[in-house]
């Protein structure tokens, strides 16, 4: 606070300006020009509507407007101008962002009458000005960490980075957690070894570890200095935003037990979405966004401009809503995460958020969309779809409440990521690999990464890392006399261009719309070819629309359609009749899984009766029931419920440790059921539980000692168990694909024609086979194995849940299935829950699941 | 009993298919053998695909000539043929000979010895491979049916046609969700093989290429499995519209 009596941080031409527009620079904001001053970096830690960005910005606008200029008036040419540099570096994950803070700086710098030049650089800037930022830089460059990549890769790296002075990240808790945070903290290690000693900014939401951040920004270095690996950026926090106004959305009919459609509060949503301006309603997956959307619109009886907005919908689709947005004229957008982050659309003064939020810190984040005024409260509801969603709302609702955060764990920078990385810096500066691997650890992320592996990238870069040698002929990078590492050809440059970038989309099929026609005249139907007639409605995974069969309705860009067929790329589509209930897909699961923090509240929730007053009735009411029949899942243990029903014999267990980490614990208590000779048949999960079926009876087994459940959930499943099963699942191959494009096994296009997905698909599948066989030790499984660790297999969880349950399993052997064992039953056979008339069918379905239970 | 203990897996590895006015028996390696003539037909081996991509600047697993041939030699050590017939794209390119390892091209000389051998060209190899033995040509006959790479298009003449070149792959929807395999597409008339090599990728069964060249009411898709062959008739693979 005390900096505010310094108002000589602040120039008097800027003052005057605050002044104009009726403002007065915050705390922070000042903070920063100090920092600046002093030459340090610093992590940034604010809400939205703070001033974030243009507190990022200030200390360059203030050092630019104080470079030497030509004096007014003196012709040009007649004086020594200012040779313009580049001089700030800001770097955000999107490239709308980018624009949206161009415009942003545009004002403070034309009222000023403020000598600085301001462009963005994203893969959307023409070819003839992106080759011109190289010779003749702006002051300020706005770009993605894409473009940083490329930038480095060129040979004017050196001169154009030479001078650069402030680098600024935004968005940085968001970019930290993925491969594209790696990409971008090598690149930052290249520009502090390329540049004096620029200073970095990064900006960032609240998060749980702003050390980790701090780290990974890293200490200015002084100039010639080696980086000092593990300092910190210094820490200026924001003050807080007003509360946020945080609710859970009560309803008049009951909460069901089980189901992800949340169609039982479409009334009290609806109403909602009336009284308010502007309402963003999140869900968290596409295929909720699809349902809700439609069943919003069956009930609009006052035509309320209602918007779908998600990842898959074509861009073209997306811009005009989000204008649309921009413009006031929506009355509600449903929406995936893809409005999670960035720009202000518009007034929106009520977050909705249907379904489980899944983790605190993604709900903050949501909610911070609601209402971007630092000074009032954000509005916001969350509508639970089913009772444990209720627990997990109630316990997101307390997290809120305390600020307490849950974002991830900072990462260990990925193999796959540095592949690509060593390409692109031997295409643009001759490398040594001593220097080079100096450089690497310097970056946070890869600040434990060993020589050898290093080493190995290098040759793995080179000719493969194949231990048959047959490539040295088709190197990509060589070593040359001086010792330095350069790529080889100009195909190489030009094939690393083409590669850049961390963002591996799921292998997509275009919608389109079309149907089957006769091929000849009179001929059976059966032989007709597709014919694709109409547009294109957006894209959808692969490995989806290839479950689907002819006939098959499903819900795509707020439309019911019919699959008609996949030809080459595209999926064919007609429009099914009026009134059809799309019967394909299924709710997909949710994107992302419970967080461990939001797992480990519920967990001390449920154990602990005295919270249960803040619970909606009926689900207080279904945990009574429960501890009276079987028992209540404990903190610290995992319960595990056996019980026949229907012919079958059934094992349910709680670990509440997401869908993700209980599919891959599904896989591999089901192998040991089998070799067990209890002939399992299936297995069943949600975020909170995980249900076996077999034939042989399970309980009995376990009273006579013949099952022992320490046993069946020892820590060693994850030897032989977890290698066998790895060997054959597909969720594997999806990882290696992901790799082999970033490290640049396989490119993703070629130079005048793009590969299709796939195409990459299969033979991604192809070599990863051949690869697991021959060199089961390969660099590239390594990283593929690290990603579905944390990723689609979630081993790191399962390991962690499983040392916490060493010793405190407790075995409930019951008659009939238990009120909590209900919810994770009715996901059997989920395929169903799709569509209103499904929707009665589970409620009558859960009606005498629990009247069987009680009984 | 020797007999019934072989027959067994025999039974699932194995099913006679007719093309044109003959008899063939389909495998599950995805090769095509021919019992009076004791010929054996595989198509598309595509060897040194990968160093043909490595040349590119694709550094796959340099294992798939080795992996290839290795099956290759399981399959002929099972039926002993006096005549195999590569069946067009033997090399992934016209060079792939000539990049053969050392232990690569001595296998394949082995696997040569004694027999006769044909190489059908094909769009990835038109000529002859250089320094190998075999007789190179553009297509050759099989049990009075004409084997060549490329499908002509439209319905065959009554001989009937075997050919490769499309790398047949049947997709099945299962409740577990799809599964895609290698086969053999076949409607009496016509059969197209799979493809044999290791880093050969396959094309959906659905796809156009395919649409003229089965008269669908007859189409059946001998899927490869893990262990056994199965077969499927055209609506479990290509989905025809339910009438």
């Amino acid at each position: 606070m005390g900096r505010q009596d310094e108002p000589s941080l602040l120039p008097s031409r800027f003052a005057s300006w605050f002044a104009a527009r009726g403002w007065a620079p915050r705390s922070h904001q000042l903070e920063l020009i100090d920092k600046a001053r002093q030459g340090r970096s610093v992590l940034l830690v604010a809400p939205t509507g703070a001033g974030k960005t243009l507190a990022g910005f200030l200390p360059s606008l203030i050092e630019l407007s104080r470079a030497p200029l030509p004096s007014p008036g003196v012709p040009p040419g007649t004086e020594r101008r200012r040779k313009r540099r580049l001089h700030t570096l800001y770097v955000s994950p999107l490239k709308a962002l980018a624009a949206d803070v161009k415009r942003n700086l545009e004002t403070p710098v034309e009222e000023m009458g403020l000598p600085i030049r301001v462009e963005t650089r994203t893969g959307d800037s023409s070819a003839a000005a992106r080759q011109r930022q190289k010779s003749a830089p702006p002051d300020i460059l706005l770009t993605t960490p894409e473009q940083v990549a490329l930038l480095l890769a060129a040979k004017e790296s050196r001169e154009l980075f030479g001078s650069l002075e402030r680098i600024i990240i935004d968005e940085l808790h968001s970019l930290v957690v993925s491969k594209r945070g790696d990409l971008l903290a090598l690149d930052l290690a290249r520009l502090k070894a390329i540049a004096p000693s620029p200073a970095c900014v990064g900006l960032s939401a609240t998060v749980r570890e702003p050390d980790a951040l701090r780290l990974w920004l890293g200490a200015t270095t002084a100039r010639g200095s080696k980086p000092v690996g593990g300092s910190l950026a210094d820490l200026v926090a924001a003050g807080g935003a007003a509360p946020a106004d945080l609710s859970i959305l009560r309803t008049k009919t009951t909460l069901p037990i089980a189901g992800h459609i949340t169609s039982y509060a479409l009334p009290e949503i609806y109403a909602a979405i009336r009284a308010h301006k502007m309402s963003l309603v999140f869900v968290n997956t596409r295929m909720q966004a699809e349902f809700l959307f439609q069943a919003l619109w069956r009930m609009n009886e006052d035509a309320l401009a209602i918007a779908l907005h998600h990842g898959s919908l074509d861009a073209s689709q997306r811009k005009r809503v989000e204008a649309a947005m921009a413009q006031g004229q929506l009355k509600a957008v449903v929406c995936t995460s893809t409005l999670d982050l960035g720009i202000d659309w518009g007034d929106v003064d009520l977050v909705i958020n249907v379904g489980a939020p899944k983790g605190a810190s993604r709900l903050m984040q949501r909610i911070g969309r609601a209402n971007h005024r630092l000074d009032e409260p954000s509005k916001a509801v969350i509508v639970p779809s089913n009772r444990f969603e209720a627990l997990e709302a109630e316990a997101a609702l307390e997290a809120v409440e305390e600020a307490a955060q849950d974002t991830p764990d900072a990462r260990s920078g990925a193999l796959d990521v540095l592949a690509q990385h060593v390409l692109g810096v031997a295409c643009g500066d001759p490398f040594l690999a001593d220097e080079l691997y100096d450089e690497v650890i310097s970056a946070a992320p890869y600040a434990k990464l060993e020589r050898s592996s290093f080493d190995a990238v290098v040759d793995f870069v080179a000719t493969g890392g194949y231990a048959l040698r047959s490539y040295e002929r088709f190197a990509k990078i060589k070593k040359g006399q001086d010792g330095r590492w350069r790529a080889s050809t100009a195909g190489v440059i030009q094939q690393y261009r083409m590669n850049v970038g961390t963002i591996v989309e799921a292998a997509m099929l275009k919608v389109r719309i079309g149907r089957l026609r006769a091929a000849r005249p009179g001929a059976p139907a059966a032989t007709g070819i597709l014919q694709r007639t109409g547009r294109k409605l957006g894209e959808v995974e692969e490995y989806w629309a290839e479950q689907m069969t002819v006939g098959d309705t499903f819900a795509f860009a707020g439309e019911i359609l019919r699959f008609e067929g996949i030809i080459e790329d595209e999926v064919v589509a007609s429009r099914a009749r009026a009134g059809t209930d799309p019967k394909i897909p299924s709710y997909e699961g949710g994107k992302f899984p419970l967080s461990t923090f939001l797992a480990a509240r519920v967990r001390a929730m449920l154990a602990n009766p005295s919270s249960w007053a803040k619970l909606p009735e009926e689900v207080a009411q279904w945990l009574v029931w429960q501890d009276e029949h079987s028992l209540l899942p404990e903190y610290e243990g995992l319960l595990v419920e056996t019980f026949p029903r229907g012919g079958r014999h059934f094992l349910v267990a709680y670990p509440f440790e997401g869908r993700l980490a209980h599919q891959t614990l599904g896989m591999l208590l089901t192998r040991r059921l089998e070799r067990a000779r209890l002939r399992p048949l299936g297995f069943a999960c949600n975020d909170y539980g995980i249900g076996v079926w077999a034939l042989g009876d399970m309980g009995l087994a376990v009273a006579q000692g013949r099952l022992s459940l320490d046993d069946l959930f020892s820590q060693d499943m994850l030897g032989d168990d977890l290698e066998a099963w790895l060997a054959e699942t597909a969720l594997m191959k999806r990882s290696f694909r992901a790799c082999a494009i970033i490290a640049g096994l396989i490119e993703r296009r070629h130079p005048g024609h793009r590969k299709t997905g796939r195409q990459v698909t299969i033979s991604t599948d192809l070599v990863y086979d051949v690869l697991r066989t021959h060199e089961p030790g390969h660099i590239l499984l390594r990283a593929a194995r690290e990603d579905a660790a944390t990723g689609l297999l979630d081993l790191k969880r399962v390991a962690v849940m499983l040392s916490r349950i060493r010793g405190r399993i407790r075995h409930k052997g019951l008659e009939r299935v238990s009120p909590l064992a209900v919810s994770i039953v009715l996901e059997i056979g989920r395929e169903a829950v799709f569509g209103e008339a499904r929707d009665e069918m589970l409620a009558q379905a859960e009606a005498e699941l629990m009247q069987e239970a009680l009984s | 009993m020797n007999m019934a203990m072989s027959s067994l897996p025999l039974a699932r590895r194995q099913c006679e298919i007719r093309i044109g006015a003959d008899f063939f028996i389909a495998d599950a390696s995805g090769a095509l053998w021919h019992e009076a003539e004791r010929t054996l037909v595989f198509a598309d081996l595509h060897l040194e695909k990968g160093s043909s991509f490595a040349r590119r600047g694709m550094l796959l697993p340099p294992y798939d000539t080795t992996v290839t041939l290795a099956a290759l030699s399981a399959t002929m050590a099972h039926f002993a043929p006096r005549r195999v017939v590569s069946l067009g794209d033997g090399f992934h390119d016209g060079d792939g000979a000539a990049r053969l390892s050392v232990d690569c091209r001595a296998t394949l000389r082995t696997l040569q010895l004694g027999r006769d051998w044909v190489w059908v060209a094909g769009n990835h190899d038109p000529r002859a491979p250089a320094g190998l033995p075999g007789d190179h040509a553009p297509a050759c006959q099989v049990g009075g049916v004409a084997a060549r790479h490329e499908p002509r298009h439209g319905a065959p003449g009554l001989e009937g046609e075997i050919a490769g070149h499309l790398h047949p792959v049947a997709h099945i929807a299962a409740r577990a969700g799809g599964l895609r395999r290698r086969c053999f597409a076949t409607d009496t008339r016509r059969c197209v093989l799979p493809a044999f090599g290791t880093y050969a990728g396959g094309l959906d069964l659905r796809h156009k290429a395919f649409a003229n060249l089965f008269d669908l009411a007859r189409l059946q898709a001998v899927v490869i499995g893990e262990r056994r062959i199965h077969l499927f008739d055209a609506p479990a693979v290509i989905g025809a519209r339910r009438a």
